[in-house]
């Protein structure tokens, strides 16, 4: 063969990364999610408590793994649709191998209790100056392919790649800013309210475009793709991208609702997430307008499936997030389980199965198969994961409410109707539930494991030309 | 934040939401070298990746400026701009305030009923005892427990053993203005071997396993180091805080290691004030409540 061919192997690693890296990460929330049902668990041992296992789930589900599902899918679809080699093939395999040193280091020092406190920004300062450098040659590989596309427009995908690649690297730089004392102690630049504002406008960012915004752009590829359909509305696609990555960036203060924060901004967080409900949807919308028409497959393609049940969730979790981003409904719902089911219809439901569809398309690709080692295990996974989001959401919404419900009762003299270990010992029924679950989509993480391992097995990894014409 | 800074910040948040509207009255414009409605834009990616030139559909639209209309006036009626606070003057500090008082009208006669009547009385009072079972689930269960068990570092409010006096009036200065007990730490100045000779004499005070020679010089050590607090006999004094230690009760635990690192290192105790938080009439019943439990156990 010759030729320029695609540079499928980064893809390929940070592919299998991703199974791997999901079965850990979601591993670690069932132990997590059985300790708080049975407290022992932590064997009283500093480092399996639930403190330091909660900060290494989080980072082990979004950044490992979903990390890794977003670039092996950026890497794939950038070349595809540029019709150009990935730009850099020695620093897309030091995007790789410094990405995974970066979870491998989270994965140690989590553990030890090293950590800066920031929800989704735990990590130490020099593994924040680590993570940096990888974004950065990260942006370098994904936008340098982009200028060397011979298509003459950039497809929707990588819009939204491209904003996710911005303002992740926006966003960690701003919130990781810190004033070193140790090689493992700092402190930050901000302080008091202010550290807060910082803390969730980073926070709710990395929700918005490493969460949504990197998944919206895995979702423009594999769902076409699968479905073998046109993208529904081309305005759509432009209306949503710009609304959602300007109004995402101002919501951010919703998560600090009557605190001390400044009463203005708490509004502004509140009105913007409102309006974020349109631009939000707007990208289930397109993905599920571009599957109208092929609702047949739906039957026979678990793979369908998978996206389609993503966008549902994607479209419910974002509608279910403006209204808890109003104040009113925010005092019952914030500090509760209700918070917990939320995310994971986001996490699970969203995120966790737009990369699972997309993996049973892309991985056979990479191997140079027409299809997965086994359909019917797709499906098997597929009824699985949707049994154990759901009992996860459902337990976890039931479990909010009362909690809510119950931490704002009072008695006739004003005093509060429960304690707070009344209503935690009735939160246990549902984390029981919360944690079978959990524990079913850990089930099916390990069934797609095996099924992976069967169809790579053996397999020749495919070297694929880049076509000359347009 | 400056003025002009301020409006800064003001006007890019309303640029950003105008911008909204004048992106989808822009995008939805009809455009002269278009596909038809429906059809294919023309661009293609990847072989098969195409996208229909469909509009925007109309239930999305109104979503959006119902939401944009509602996003406005929120910020306008809330004070929802730095420089501006609201069409009512709504601040979360006035609500707060504002919600304070009406609970202090609603709920104050309840508790101020209970104010005239002696403390030992009130504990008996079985309705004043059980508005003050609820009180003190709500403010002191956390440290105390919600049976008034007490846990390490935290007393156990319903034996017999009280660091500060377990007369009513007694209880209700503890609560009234809270109580900050220091046991030096000693480490500095008495040597490890002799700080293990006070061990084995407490140990012996409560009759527990220890070395009788080792004991016989600890009583010698605790008289000139420890009576000042704790008394002669080591059955503390009331008055200081100081705790009796010849009772097996302890605070931060019994066992030989435990009193070591409690005589080497010190110990902090500290009850909050609440004299300010739950006023007098809360307090007087709270003191009512933890009275009587310690008269059930008698």
């Amino acid at each position: 063969m010759s030729g320029i061919t695609y540079n499928d192997t980064v893809v390929r690693q940070f592919s299998i990364m991703t199974v791997v890296w999901g079965i850990v990460g979601m591993l670690v929330g069932v132990i997590i999610a059985a300790q708080l049902v049975w407290p022992a668990l932590n064997f009283d041992t500093s480092w399996l408590t639930y403190s330091r296992l909660r900060p290494l789930h989080t980072n082990a589900v979004i950044f490992a793994f979903g990390g890794s599902g977003l670039m092996a899918t950026s890497f794939y679809v950038v070349q595809r649709t540029c019709q150009a080699r990935l730009f850099g093939t020695a620093l897309a395999s030091f995007v790789f191998w410094g990405w995974t040193l970066v979870i491998v280091l989270a994965a140690i020092t989590l553990p030890l209790g090293l950590s800066q406190g920031g929800e989704y920004a735990e990590l130490i300062w020099p593994i924040d100056l680590l993570i940096a450098v990888v974004w950065v040659s990260y942006a370098v590989v994904f936008f340098g392919t982009i200028m060397q596309r011979k298509t003459k427009h950039i497809y929707v995908a990588n819009w939204f790649f491209g904003a996710f690649i911005i303002a992740v690297a926006l966003l960690h730089i701003i919130r990781s800013l810190a004033i070193p004392v140790s090689l493992t102690e700092s402190y930050p630049l901000y302080s008091g309210a202010t550290d807060a504002m910082v803390q969730w406008w980073y926070g709710h960012n990395a929700v918005g475009f490493f969460l949504t915004a990197g998944f919206l752009g895995m979702m423009y590829y594999f769902v076409p793709k699968q479905a073998q359909r046109p993208i529904y509305s081309y305005r759509l696609s432009i209306v949503h991208f710009w609304a959602l990555i300007s109004i995402y960036m101002w919501a951010g203060p919703h998560h600090l609702h009557y605190t001390a924060l400044p009463d203005w901004i708490q509004s502004v967080g509140a009105a913007f997430s409102v309006i974020l409900l349109a631009p939000s949807w707007g990208g289930m919308i397109n993905g599920i307008m571009t599957l109208s028409g092929a609702w047949q497959k739906l039957r026979t393609d678990p793979i369908l499936k998978f996206l389609i049940v993503s966008l549902s969730f994607y479209g419910m979790s974002t509608f279910e997030g403006p209204m808890m981003a109003i104040k009113s409904v925010n005092a019952l719902s914030h500090y509760t389980e209700w918070t917990i089911g939320h995310v994971h219809s986001g996490a699970l439901g969203w995120v966790a199965m737009i990369t699972i569809g997309s993996l049973y398309y892309l991985i056979p690709k990479l191997f140079g198969k027409n299809e997965m080692h086994s359909i019917k295990l797709i499906e098997l996974h597929f009824w699985v994961a949707t049994v154990g989001i759901v009992l996860y959401v459902t337990s976890m919404w039931i479990a909010g409410v009362m909690q809510g419900l119950m931490w704002g009762a009072i008695n006739a003299d004003g005093t509060l109707t429960y304690s707070f270990v009344e209503s935690l010992l009735r939160m246990i029924p549902f984390y029981i539930i919360r944690l079978l679950g959990g524990l079913m989509f850990l089930i099916g993480m390990l069934i797609m494991a095996y099924n992976v391992y069967k169809t790579t097995q053996g397999a020749e990894p495919s070297r694929i030309l880049v076509p000359q014409t347009i | 934040m400056t003025l002009f800074w301020s409006l800064i910040v003001d006007l890019v948040i309303l640029l950003n939401i105008v911008a909204c509207y004048w992106l989808i009255k822009w995008v939805a414009k009809p455009r002269k070298i278009e596909a038809k409605q429906g059809e294919p834009t023309g661009h293609v990616w990847d072989g098969d990746l195409t996208e229909l030139n469909n509009p925007m559909p109309r239930w999305w639209l109104y979503m959006f400026y119902i939401t944009i209309v509602w996003g406005l006036i929120y910020l306008i009626v809330y004070p929802g701009f730095s420089s501006y606070s609201g069409v009512f003057n709504w601040s979360s500090e006035k609500a707060y305030k504002e919600e304070v008082a009406d609970a202090a009208e609603t709920y104050g006669p309840i508790f101020s009923r209970f104010s005239s009547t002696d403390i030992k009385t009130l504990s008996k009072d079985p309705a004043a005892i059980k508005v003050g079972q609820r009180l003190f689930v709500n403010y002191c269960s956390q440290c105390h427990g919600s049976d008034a068990g007490g846990s390490r570092g935290f007393p156990n409010l319903t034996d017999q053993d009280w660091i500060w006096g377990g007369s009513p009036e007694a209880i209700h200065q503890s609560i009234l203005n809270g109580r900050t007990a220091t046991m030096p730490a000693w480490a500095a100045v008495i040597k490890p071997q002799q700080i293990g000779y006070i061990v084995d004499y407490l140990l012996s005070l409560n009759g527990k396993e220890h070395k009788a020679t080792d004991a016989q010089r600890g009583q010698v050590l605790f008289a000139s180091y420890c009576a000042a607090c704790h008394q002669a006999d080591g059955r503390g004094n009331p008055l200081l805080g100081a705790p009796n230690l010849a009772d097996d009760i302890w605070l931060y635990g019994g066992s030989r290691a435990k009193i070591n690192q409690s005589i080497a290192q010190g110990r902090q105790g500290q009850m909050p004030a609440n004299k300010h938080f739950l006023g007098e009439d809360k307090v007087h019943i709270l003191a009512a409540y933890v009275y009587s439990l310690s008269q059930q156990s008698q």
